[in-house]
């Protein structure tokens, strides 16, 4: 695939950022407002697949290899089972939200009912969201950009 | 009909029976596994988590809470799902390139 015209190129220019912070912000505020990891993640993701139509899949190749894109994958996996277990030496057991109402790092306390949204909240949540959405990010950026390199001539002129 | 085919039926015939019979006795949706309870959408466990989250998790969101709290082994789950349909495309298109 190869990339497409000057108007396209520019207009991906512009909305890119946007995407990216929209998919961050649900990514980071994931235990405050609806959203999380899994969701933000495929914002991003999206955005990136934007810019591989936009560019083509050859140019978005030379920036970056889908075995790099494993790599942050098998990271974001590694620090979610990390804090799973962590859960287990800290706390109680696995999964256990030994962070929350800790004072240390994402520790405030919360009052039950309608309160005020505090970012400083939620324990491992944040944390288990950042995992989970470089996680989501890297896994659905490999696969499309593998799927439209793997599908591109080896000349780089063709369309398909 | 070859015997073969007689012993699928038969098989196929059970287990839809069984699958049937299943659905016809499962409780409604909904209700809590007290019989004389008659509030449908008062289920004990909605009440636990809608109670006891923002005090035992810390986060204003009762989904992601749940999600990645209380049921933090459907979501590991669901991680070893992607990462495995990742590995799966990649190895089968990596080597259609060369």
């Amino acid at each position: 695939m190869s990339g497409m015209s000057k108007i396209v190129k520019t207009i991906s220019n512009v909305t890119f950022p946007l995407i990216m912070i929209y998919g961050l912000y649900v990514i980071a505020h994931g235990h405050l407002t609806p959203g999380g990891g899994f969701q933000g993640g495929a914002v991003v993701a999206s955005g990136c697949a934007m810019i591989l139509v936009a560019y083509g899949s050859i140019w978005t190749m030379g920036k970056i290899r889908e075995k790099n894109l494993s790599v942050l994958e098998s990271l974001g996996a590694l620090f979610f089972i990390g804090i799973a277990l962590f859960g287990l030496i800290f706390g109680a057991m696995f999964f256990n939200n030994f962070l929350a109402d800790g004072g240390v790092i994402f520790g405030d306390h919360v009052t039950s009912g309608s309160t005020a949204a505090d970012f400083n909240t939620g324990g491992v949540l944040p944390l288990m969201n950042f995992a989970v959405g470089l996680k989501v990010i890297a896994g659905l950026f490999a696969i499309v950009l593998v799927m439209a390199y793997a599908t591109t001539k080896p000349g780089g002129g063709g369309k398909e | 009909m070859t015997k073969r085919d007689i012993l699928a039926v038969v098989f196929f015939t059970v287990v839809a029976v069984f699958f049937v019979f299943s659905a016809l006795m499962m409780r409604s949706f909904g209700p809590s596994a007290d019989p004389n309870d008659t509030d449908y959408f008062n289920a004990p466990m909605d009440d636990y988590i809608i109670d006891n989250t923002q005090s035992e998790t810390g986060a204003n969101n009762g989904v992601t809470s749940v999600v990645f709290d209380y049921r933090g082994f459907d979501t590991l789950g669901e991680a070893t799902v992607l990462f495995t349909a990742v590995a799966g495309v990649v190895l089968v298109f990596r080597r259609l390139k060369k």
